[in-house]
């Protein structure tokens, strides 16, 4: 195995995601399987390669950059109506900050 | 019952400028076969009869008043549920999104409205877009309406089955992996994967930025033709769409194909392709020859490598784009003690299994001291693949391919197998890699009936040609090989 319980749960924590465990069983066995298959990279020289982030400045040579210019946008309550604790103009979340 | 009839966009419009059905009317006609069926396929998750019947309405309005019509005027087009339409839900198939509505319209929807066309509403996917059979929606799997108990293929499998259930005369997609071309393969119907950059991303909520792209189905080559000309295009809101001019898409349809060589690798002819798919892409190819293409034999010797360079980049950007899905700007929250144990609760029972695992994999390859090993190498390789499409477009003008290795396979039968699902998106995941685009058009069927997609892939911004073969191959009766 090249993943193990640990790893599962420490990535888990990363990514805030909350695994029942047999979540982290489940995906420790699907991980091990596909990170096993993705080591055949290693087969493929790739000295001196170049990374490929995205293809839009390779292909059409203008991934543009503009001003940054403020725009009005008044979508505050629409945005807010579909929030699950909204307190105009706010989002409510959970004490962060201790007395 | 016989299914409905078929609508095309020239048919809308000669019935609309005819007056033998009004806007409203054909609307009306397309709600109706949709609740008659949709219990029984679940392609819509949800339906905007309201904006529908106002447009309808404007375009009945235009014609009574002898204006000029635009050119999607009337046609009834689905969306895809990761696509933003204001004010109609948009849950990209997740319980995490249950209820949410959009303050705004993706460019692409704002461009159809704008040209004419009638939404008609949302339709069903695999969760935020991540699967090859649709049955990661949390709202359940779209049934295939040419072999009900088989997949529609995905993620877009519900526009893909839009279209083959005769529920809209178009629909848009969206493409990362395969999303586009697999779905339509298996319901056979034409589907473009346009290149990267083409179409505008604003309002697509994005599962892998560097792949993500916006795509058609329709009837017809032609059709996805006219919904290309409507969409492409760069759009400020979206920096990373290109100003590459946009060509009269339709007009390059009717050329004859003589003289064009079509390069078919053998590198995706190897194991694991079902020999009925063989079969009938090797009639497609020799229909190809007979209609004047110069067959060429080609080497793309990274394909192997790229699934496993696909599901690195995929994953570690999904991880990187999920991590706004928090339970505090949209959707239900599960509370917690803390914040962090909210932000754990809410993401824990809000994402299904699939997604999960793509984030849990994801940021395992972004993670510290696996970065360059993983997600490093990945793009290594991605550029190797974009160099075989390159180096193979100096020698042909197209590349054809099966789209998938299999047809349509039977609900349930490999969801147990994650990496087995994954191993079948091997001929649309080197396209999406390479940014190029790529069409899926029908090309015979199975002796059980299920359709096969033979896909033609063009350049960079070679949208013009892999339509034209398509056109040129469906014209010459590809569909029933």
């Amino acid at each position: 195995m090249k993943i193990s319980r640990e790893d599962v749960l420490k990535v888990a924590a990363l990514a805030n995601l909350e695994l029942s465990d047999a979540e982290v069983d489940t995906y420790r066995g699907h991980l091990d399987d596909i990170l096993t298959y993705i080591d055949k990279l290693n087969e493929v020289d790739t000295a001196g390669v170049e990374p490929l982030t995205q293809v839009v400045a390779a292909s059409a040579g203008d991934s543009t950059l503009r001003d940054d210019v403020i725009e009005r946008c008044d979508v505050i309550n629409e945005v807010l109506e579909g929030a699950p604790d909204p307190d105009a103009p706010y989002f409510r979340v959970p004490r962060v900050i201790e007395k | 019952m016989s299914a409905p009839a078929a609508w095309t966009i020239p048919e809308v419009r000669s019935a609309l400028d005819a007056r033998k059905i009004s806007a409203r009317e054909l609307v009306k006609d397309f709600y109706t076969r949709i609740e008659q069926r949709n219990a029984e396929l679940n392609i819509f998750l949800a339906l905007s009869p309201e904006r529908a019947y106002a447009q309808a309405d404007r375009i009945d309005a235009a014609i009574a008043a002898g204006d000029a019509l635009p050119l999607l005027a009337g046609v009834p087009i689905a969306v895809k549920d990761v696509i933003s339409t204001h004010r109609i839900p948009t849950t990209c198939g997740s319980r995490i999104l249950a209820g949410y509505k959009p303050p705004y319209d993706a460019t692409a929807v704002t461009r159809l409205e704008r040209a004419g066309a009638v939404i008609l509403g949302k339709t069903n996917c695999d969760e935020f877009a991540m699967g090859s059979s649709n049955e990661n929606s949390a709202y359940g799997p779209v049934r295939n309406p040419v072999a009900p108990g088989h997949v529609p293929g995905g993620s877009s499998g519900g526009s893909a089955a839009a279209i083959a259930a005769n529920f809209a005369v178009a629909s848009l997609g969206t493409d990362t992996g395969g999303s586009v071309r697999q779905p339509g393969s298996f319901c056979g119907v034409p589907a473009l994967n346009p290149s990267y950059g083409r179409v505008s991303r604003y309002g697509l909520i994005a599962y892998a930025s560097s792949l993500d792209r916006i795509g058609p189905f329709a009837h017809t080559v032609r059709d996805a033709a006219e919904i290309m000309s409507v969409i492409a295009g760069r759009d400020p809101m979206d920096s990373t769409s290109a100003s590459v001019p946009v060509p009269d898409y339709a007009a390059s349809l009717g050329k004859s194909l003589h003289g064009l060589r079509i390069g078919i690798p053998d590198d995706y002819f190897g194991e694991g392709i079902d020999p009925e798919v063989r079969q009938k892409i090797e009639a497609g190819i020799a229909l190809l020859e007979k209609l004047g293409c110069r067959r060429v034999s080609i080497r793309m010797p990274n394909t192997e490598y790229a699934i496993a360079a696909y599901y690195i980049i995929a994953t570690a950007e999904a991880s990187s784009n999920l991590a706004r899905y928090d339970g505090v700007r949209y959707g239900p929250r599960v509370p917690g003690g803390t914040l962090i144990e909210m932000y754990q609760k809410t993401r824990g029972r809000g994402f299904g299994a699939e997604v999960k695992r793509r984030i849990v994999l994801g940021t395992y390859v972004l993670s510290a001291g696996y970065y360059d090993a993983y997600y490093l190498k990945g793009q290594k390789v991605r550029a190797l693949i974009a160099r075989d499409f390159r180096e193979a477009f100096e020698q042909v003008d197209a590349i054809v391919t099966p789209t998938s290795p299999v047809p349509a396979f039977r609900l349930g039968e490999r969801t147990a197998n994650p990496l087995q699902m994954y191993l079948a998106d091997i001929y649309t995941v080197t396209g999406s890699l390479a940014g190029v685009p790529g069409i899926s058009v029908p090309c015979g069927k199975t002796a059980a009936g299920l359709p096969v997609g033979l896909q033609v892939y063009g350049p960079a911004f070679g949208e013009d040609r892999v339509l034209q073969i398509a056109h040129g191959f469906e014209h010459a009766g590809g569909a029933t090989l």
